[in-house]
């Protein structure tokens, strides 16, 4: 009953007729019922199953699994941003040699853009064996539709067995688009890839409703198996400057590199000079910081920190910081080497933007907060008194 | 304007707490709620149809429970909901579930612009937006955050980055994910409330929509869930308590290594 995350498995009462809606177990003083209204067949509760009652059968449609042999190799879409390539690239090359040693097949990048020479050397010293260059003017920028096209042609010619992206925005964008097309299973978000030893298939485990659950995943039957990937969570292979692959570069009509939307501009924004994804140390406030003007003690912090300033959802809601600060479940997810929560009071749906972080440091003058519950340390105290205090020592111990 | 809004049902995922003995999911009176980034793409319809006039449509795949989701669009000043539901629909993935609105979109046939929340705060994937996109073949733009203008068949509307924004044209039909910042969804008026009260919902099976019967459900879903666990808990650590000064003393010790390395 407790594996279902749908709670579609109840306990009813002795005596009772199965009609043939029901499956229905004897247990103890009871049988297991389960409401089909809400179980989506996920499968969850199969194993836990002590008596082995439960059987989901698929009926698999025609999948050309006689054809599945036919693909090879895994791929990493390698994300560049006005010509420079991306540091979760770099992180999935070094994930897809690791996957790539226990398939023994090859790791290939696929870069799209223009005049991008002189990002390839890197890509090679960090892991990959090949890089598929599609190259063109119209193709500089991401746009969903045109390299959209131009992966589906790749994938459709050289027909790779396993791609990988990062969870960014264009990666999920742009990667959803290509699976529906190809007719390719995606999985969202991976934190963690494996390959299945005996199946020689790639396991995909990710969070699911909010960060309360992790899934694995697998696309047996369908070419390739897809998955974005999120930034952060896998090591970058350090370069390695004797490493040698080749370069195929590709071409393709005209038509495939034509977008329908068009980019008119592209616009950075000033004020998120150092980027929340990015930052290694955030310093984050919440409800406690009672007021919009409150907030530059943590920019000070931040400043002397070297970090980024983030925020709760309750700061965001109330106009005291904009969206683009917000982390949490409806803002953004961070996994810094250093979180400083101040007067946030840890609940799930910040929790699961923040709690990947390797050191959280929570400042509250509420000692039951549940942030410190999940904090490395915790200090219970009027911010006000103890962020100031932590600016001024940082300042001397750091020399900044 | 024609507007087809796709939304879900999901569990409130702020209610829903972890028992610390068991170490699972306590779902026990969780309430079901419309997908929180659905809503502000609930409300950007509504708002388009006052502007420009028109009709705004809600859709849902999901069990008979999924009528109260489209009953509350319908208060919020949505004209009208249909519900896909259907035995043969459970199981799906993504790739199926986009497949199945698509058919409906097909069989609403016309319409300017398909409105998506960013993503499901259940599945948190965000595929089936651009899923669709992608079934209908038509252009997309995902994590809208505002849409300046629309003229000429065209939208032109901001993108959110990571680093900042993007400004791209869309032309109609199309497809757009929104995120939270495009809006403020509003509260249902009593005129609202009374309409979703007696509003018709209609309900579309697979025969209805005329599905292939290899790409809904669990059959024509290419990803399985093989496996749910709940990640390890992560621990507390040290609290300090007392004089500020001392406090920050130990702390900035401890936390020196960790800012330099």
């Amino acid at each position: 009953m407790r594996a279902c995350p749908f709670d579609a498995i109840r306990m009813m009462d002795l005596p009772r007729l199965s009609s043939t809606d029901d499956i229905s177990l004897k247990k103890g003083r009871g049988k297991a019922v389960i409401d089909f209204n809400k179980c989506t067949l996920c499968g969850a509760c199969i194993d836990p199953c002590k008596f082995k009652a439960i059987l989901l059968e698929k009926e698999t449609k025609e999948a050309p699994t006689a054809h599945l042999k036919e693909y090879k190799g895994i791929w990493v879409f390698i994300e560049q941003k006005k010509g420079k390539v991306q540091s979760v690239s770099y992180e999935l090359l070094g994930k897809a040699r690791e996957l790539a040693g226990k398939l023994s097949t090859q790791v290939s990048g696929v870069l799209i853009g223009n005049d991008l020479d002189d990002q390839l050397d890197e890509l090679i010293w960090h892991g990959a064996d090949n890089i598929y260059l599609v190259e063109a003017p119209e193709l500089a920028n991401f746009q969903d539709e045109s390299y959209a096209n131009v992966m589906i042609q790749l994938v459709r010619k050289y027909k790779p067995e396993i791609v990988l992206c990062g969870a960014t925005s264009i990666g999920r964008s742009l990667i959803s688009r290509v699976a529906i097309t190809v007719n390719a299973g995606l999985t969202a978000d991976c934190t963690g890839l494996d390959i299945d030893p005996q199946r020689k298939i790639l396991l995909q485990t990710r969070p699911a409703f909010g960060g309360n659950i992790m899934a694995t995943i697998i696309s047996p039957n369908y070419r390739p198996q897809m998955a974005t990937v999120r930034h952060k969570v896998m090591p970058i292979m350090p370069a390695d400057k004797s490493r040698k692959g080749k370069v195929i570069r590709e071409k393709f009509d005209a038509s495939v590199y034509t977008s329908r939307a068009k980019l008119i501009e592209i616009v950075d924004e000033i004020e998120t000079l150092v980027n929340l994804s990015e930052a290694d140390i955030i310093v984050s406030g919440g409800r406690g910081m009672g007021g919009p003007e409150n907030f530059k003690i943590l920019e000070e912090l931040a400043h002397v920190l070297g970090g980024a300033v983030g925020a709760s959802r309750a700061a965001v809601d109330s106009g005291w910081i904009p969206y683009s600060h917000q982390v949490g479940q409806t803002g953004r997810t961070v996994a810094p080497k250093l979180y400083i929560a101040c007067g946030i009071s840890g609940q799930i749906q910040h929790l699961v933007g923040m709690q990947s972080s390797k050191v959280i440091l929570a400042i509250n003058k509420d000692p039951d907060a549940p942030i410190f519950k999940v904090a490395t340390y915790g200090i219970v105290g009027n911010i006000f008194e103890v962020i100031p205090a932590l600016t001024k020592k940082f300042k001397e111990t750091l020399k900044r | 304007m024609q507007i087809i809004v796709c939304i879900k049902q999901v569990p409130e995922t702020t209610q829903v707490k972890i028992n610390p003995e068991t170490n699972t999911l306590i779902r026990e009176g969780v309430e079901s709620i419309i997908n929180p980034f659905d809503m502000y793409a609930i409300e950007e319809a509504v708002r388009l149809k006052e502007k420009f006039g028109g009709k705004a449509t809600v859709i849902t795949m999901g069990p008979p429970q999924a009528e109260a989701a489209l009953k509350e669009a319908i208060s919020m000043g949505i004209d009208e909901a249909i519900l896909l539901s259907d035995r043969a629909f459970a199981g799906s993935d993504t790739w199926a579930t986009s497949y199945t609105l698509s058919c409906a979109i097909k069989k609403i046939s016309k319409f300017d612009v398909i409105l998506c929340g960013k993503q499901a705060s259940d599945g948190d994937t965000a595929q089936v937006g651009p899923g669709i996109a992608a079934h209908l073949n038509l252009p997309q733009v995902t994590y809208v955050k505002k849409i300046e203008e629309v003229k000429d068949a065209k939208m032109r509307v901001e993108r959110l980055m990571e680093e900042g924004f993007e400004i791209i044209e869309i032309p109609l039909p199309g497809l757009l994910t929104v995120v939270k910042e495009i809006n403020e969804p509003r509260i249902p008026s009593l005129k609202g409330m009374m309409r979703a009260k007696q509003a018709k919902i209609t309900t579309w099976t697979a025969n209805d929509l005329q599905a292939n019967p290899d790409y809904i459900g669990l059959k024509g879903s290419p990803t399985q869930v093989v496996k749910i666990f709940t990640p390890p808990p992560r621990q507390g650590g040290q609290i300090f308590h007392g004089d500020t000064q001392e406090t920050v003393e130990k702390v900035a010790g401890l936390l020196k290594d960790v800012i330099i390395g």
